[in-house]
C-alpha cells in the first residue's frame, strides 16, 4: 500500500496527512476574519469621533454626569440607564428592534439622522439588531413623553392597536435597590468606558426606589439624543 | 456483516445521538412554532416574563441549531469517521464525555434563556459559564475526531471528513473570539468588544455558524450520506477538491453583508458582499456533486423515501445559496435587510437543507445502528411531504411579507411623504404571520412523525432481536 501512495500533489499530501491538513486549514480559515476585522481597531476612519472631536462630550474637571445635557456629546450611561440598558438586553429587545438607521432618505424622515460608529462605542455588548418586527429604536430618545413608554411597555396595544409586542407588566413591579450596578460600572470601566470612579461610588443610590421600569423608560429616552448632529456634514463617506 | 460493525466500531454513542437530534427537532420546531404563533397573536405572551417572545427566541435558535444540529453533527462525525476510516472511535469515554457533556449544555440553555440569562449577541446568547463549557466539549469533539483520522486504516482521508474538521476548526475560532467576555456575576457578563467592532465580530461568528456548522458540518454529511443512500460514488473528485478549498476560504469573508449600509466602514461591507457573490460558484458546485452522484440511479427516488429527503435538501441548498448572494447585492440589500424576507432565507436554508439533510441522515443512521428497517416506510413519507410542503408554505409566507415590508417602508406618496405608518406596516403582517406559524406547524407534525417511526423502529429493533444478535455474535 505504502508504495503507491507516494505523496505528489498538495491535495494528495492534505489527504494522507491529517496535521497538515489540520494546519492548512488552521491558516486558510483565519484569513478573511484577520483582513475584515482588525483594521476596524486600528483604523482611525472607523470612528467618527477621531475626525469630529464634538462628537464626544467633553468632560470638565469636578462634573458629575447629572451635569451633561441632551446634545453636549457621547457620554457612557448612567447608573438607572445601564440598569434599563440590562433590562433591554434580559428581554432580548434586540430580536425585534434594531438600533441602527440607515442613510437612506425614508429612514431619516422616519427615524432621524442615520448612525454613527462613534455613537454606540460604550455598548458592550452592541445592540444594533438584525430586525425590524417593531421600528428601529437608535432614535427614539425625547420623541415621547416618560408616561406614554410607561403605559406602552406595560399595555402596548392601548396605544398601538396594531402592535404584537408582548406587555412587559413585570417591569413596574421589580424593584432595584439590591441591583448590584457598581459591580457592572465596575466591569465596564475595565473594558474602557471612561467612568470616573466618583461616577460608581454611590451609583446604587442612585437606584434606590426605582423600579426596573424606572430604569428601562430611562434607556430609552436617552438613546440618540447624546450627540447632536450636524445635518450640513458628512460623517461618513 | 452487522454483527461485525457493531463490534468493531461504536454505534452506542452514535445511537443516543440519533435518537437525542429527533427529540430536540420537535422540541425546537415546537418553540418555534409557539414563537411564530406569539408574533401572529401576541396573546400567546400571556403576560410572562419566562414565555415573552424575546426570551423564547433565543431558545428557539439555540434548540434548533445547537440541540438538534449539534447532536446530528456528532452523530453523523462520529459514525462516518469510524466507517470511512475502518477503525474505532479513538476514546469510547471522550465520546461518551461529548455527549453527556453536550446534552447537559442544552439542558442549562433550556434553564438560563427563558430566565433572561443572556450575553445579548444574537446567535450566541448563552452565558460565559455556558459558553466555557461549550468550548471543552467542542475540543474533545475535535481531539476525538482527529485521533479517529490519525489511528485509521485508510491510506486516504475521506472528503466527508475534511469538511467537518473545517467546521471542527472554524467554530473554534468563532465560538472562541466571540463570546469573549468580562463576567460581571456568575451568569451575567458583558462582551470585551463594543459598537462597530463587535457588531462585525458578531456577524463574523453569525453568518460563520451558518457556514460552517450549518453547511460545512451538513455538506461533509451530504458527502457521506448521499453516495450511500444512493449506492453510487460521489459525481466528481475534482469538483469536491475545488468547492472545499474555495468555500473553506472564502466563506469567513460573508458576515460583513449583514452590515451593509450601517455604521460598519463601506469597505468592510462592500469586500463582504463581493465574495458573498463569487460563493455562489462552490455553494454550486456542491450541490451539483450532490445531485449528479445520482445520474443513472434516478429511480431510485420513486420508492427510496430516505433519498428523496437527501434530494430535496440539495434542491433548497440550491435555492438559499442563490438567494443569499442576491441579498448580499447592495441594492436587494437596501430592502430586504431588517425584514423578514431575511427570515425566510434563513429557513430555507434551516428548513430546506440542514434539517432535510439531517434527517435523511439520520433515518439511515437508525436502519444501519439498529441493525433493521425502519418501522413504517409510509410515515417516511408522510414526514418528507409534510416537511416539504411546511418549508414552502413558510418561505413564501416570509417572501411576500419581506418584501411587502420593505417596499412599504421607502414609499411615499403624491405629496412626498411617507405613505404608511410603521404600525399600518405590522397590521400588513399579520396574515403572513399567520400562514407562516401554519407552514411551521405542518413541519412540526413531520418532526412528530419521525419521533413516533423512530421510537418504533426501536421497539422493533428490541423485539426482533436484532440489536442483541449484533451484539452478541461473532465475537
Amino acid at each position: 500500500m505504502a508504495e503507491n501512495t507516494k505523496p505528489k500533489s498538495f491535495q494528495e499530501k492534505m489527504e494522507v496527512n491529517i496535521w497538515a491538513l489540520l494546519i492548512v486549514l488552521a491558516m486558510a480559515l483565519s484569513v478573511g476574519g484577520i483582513v475584515e476585522i482588525v483594521p476596524l481597531f486600528t483604523m482611525k476612519s472607523t470612528m467618527e469621533h477621531n475626525q469630529h472631536n464634538e462628537l464626544i462630550w467633553q468632560r470638565e474637571a469636578g462634573q458629575t454626569l447629572a451635569d451633561w445635557d441632551a446634545g453636549d456629546g457621547i457620554r457612557p450611561y448612567t447608573a438607572l440607564e445601564l440598569a434599563g440598558r440590562d433590562m433591554y438586553l434580559r428581554e432580548g429587545c434586540y430580536t425585534c428592534h434594531s438600533q441602527m438607521v440607515r442613510p437612506f432618505r425614508d429612514e431619516k424622515e422616519r427615524y432621524g439622522h442615520y448612525s454613527l460608529a462613534s455613537e454606540s462605542m460604550y455598548d458592550h455588548p452592541f445592540q444594533w439588531g438584525s430586525k425590524r418586527t417593531g421600528p428601529d429604536l437608535a432614535r427614539l430618545g425625547g420623541k415621547y413623553s416618560d408616561d406614554w413608554h410607561r403605559k406602552h411597555l406595560r399595555a402596548p396595544r392601548s396605544l398601538v392597536p396594531e402592535s404584537v409586542m408582548p406587555n412587559y407588566p413585570w417591569l413596574m413591579e421589580t424593584m432595584l435597590d439590591d441591583y448590584d450596578i457598581e459591580t457592572r460600572m465596575r466591569a465596564m470601566q475595565t473594558l474602557g468606558v471612561p467612568y470616573l470612579d466618583s461616577d460608581i461610588q454611590g451609583a446604587s443610590e442612585q437606584l434606590a426606589g426605582k423600579t426596573e421600569e424606572d430604569a428601562m423608560v430611562a434607556y430609552l429616552q436617552v438613546l440618540g439624543t447624546m450627540a447632536e448632529l450636524d445635518e450640513s456634514k458628512v460623517y461618513r463617506e | 456483516m452487522d454483527a461485525t460493525a457493531e463490534q468493531k466500531y461504536n454505534f452506542e454513542v452514535v445511537r443516543w445521538f440519533s435518537v437525542m437530534a429527533v427529540v430536540y427537532l420537535v422540541v425546537g420546531a415546537l418553540v418555534g412554532v409557539y414563537i411564530a404563533s406569539e408574533l401572529a397573536w401576541p396573546v400567546l405572551n400571556f403576560d410572562s416574563p419566562y414565555i415573552s417572545f424575546g426570551r423564547l427566541r433565543p431558545l428557539h435558535t439555540n434548540a434548533v441549531i445547537f440541540a438538534f444540529g449539534g447532536c446530528v453533527l456528532m452523530a453523523a462525525a462520529f459514525y462516518t469517521v469510524q466507517r470511512t476510516c475502518g477503525v474505532r472511535l479513538w476514546s469510547d469515554k471522550l465520546a461518551w464525555f461529548v455527549f453527556w457533556g453536550w446534552n447537559a449544555i442544552i439542558v442549562s440553555a433550556v434553564i438560563t434563556l427563558p430566565l433572561g440569562l443572556t450575553g445579548g449577541k444574537e446567535y450566541a446568547e448563552l452565558e460565559w459559564p455556558i459558553d466555557i463549557a461549550i468550548a471543552v466539549v467542542w475540543l474533545a469533539y475535535t481531539f476525538n475526531f482527529l485521533m479517529t483520522i490519525a489511528t485509521r486504516k485508510t491510506s486516504h482521508i475521506y472528503v466527508s471528513n475534511w469538511f467537518f474538521l473545517g467546521m471542527m476548526v472554524m467554530i473554534t475560532y468563532l465560538h472562541v473570539v466571540n463570546s469573549l467576555a468580562i463576567p460581571v456575576s456568575l451568569f451575567d457578563s458583558y462582551s470585551i468588544f463594543s459598537g462597530v467592532q463587535d457588531a462585525m465580530i458578531q456577524w463574523w461568528w453569525g453568518h460563520n455558524a451558518v457556514g460552517f456548522y450549518l453547511t460545512a458540518g451538513f455538506l461533509g454529511i451530504m458527502y457521506y450520506f448521499v453516495p450511500k443512500q444512493a449506492g453510487r460514488p460521489v459525481y466528481s473528485y475534482r469538483l469536491s477538491v475545488i468547492h472545499f478549498w474555495a468555500l473553506m476560504f472564502g466563506y469567513v469573508w460573508l458576515g460583513a453583508h449583514h452590515l451593509q449600509y450601517t455604521a460598519l466602514p463601506d469597505w468592510t461591507g462592500s469586500l463582504g458582499a463581493a465574495v458573498s457573490l463569487a460563493m455562489i460558484i462552490p455553494s454550486w458546485g456542491g450541490a451539483v456533486n450532490g445531485m449528479m452522484t445520482l445520474s443513472g440511479a434516478w429511480d431510485k427516488l420513486r420508492d427510496d423515501y430516505i433519498l428523496r429527503f437527501l434530494i430535496m435538501s440539495l434542491a433548497f441548498y440550491a435555492m438559499s445559496t442563490f438567494e443569499g448572494p442576491v441579498m448580499s447585492l447592495k441594492t436587494v440589500n437596501a430592502l430586504s435587510h431588517y425584514t423578514d424576507w431575511t427570515v425566510g432565507h434563513v429557513h430555507s436554508g434551516a428548513l430546506g437543507w440542514v434539517a432535510m439533510v439531517g434527517m435523511g441522515a439520520i433515518y439511515h443512521m437508525i436502519e444501519r445502528t439498529y441493525h433493521t428497517k425502519m418501522a413504517s416506510p409510509a410515515l417516511i413519507n408522510a414526514h418528507f411531504w409534510t416537511a416539504t410542503i411546511g418549508a414552502v408554505i413558510y418561505i413564501v409566507a416570509m417572501w411576500v411579507s419581506g418584501i411587502m415590508q420593505g417596499l412599504m417602508w421607502r414609499a411615499y406618496d403624491e405629496y412626498g411623504t411617507l405613505a404608511y405608518t410603521f404600525a399600518e406596516s405590522v397590521e400588513a403582517m399579520h396574515p403572513y404571520y399567520a400562514m407562516r406559524a401554519i407552514g411551521g406547524m405542518i413541519f412540526l407534525l413531520g418532526a412528530v412523525l419521525m419521533l413516533i417511526n423512530v421510537i418504533m423502529t426501536v421497539r422493533k429493533s428490541v423485539s426482533e432481536g436484532s440489536l442483541q444478535q449484533a451484539r452478541a455474535s461473532a465475537i
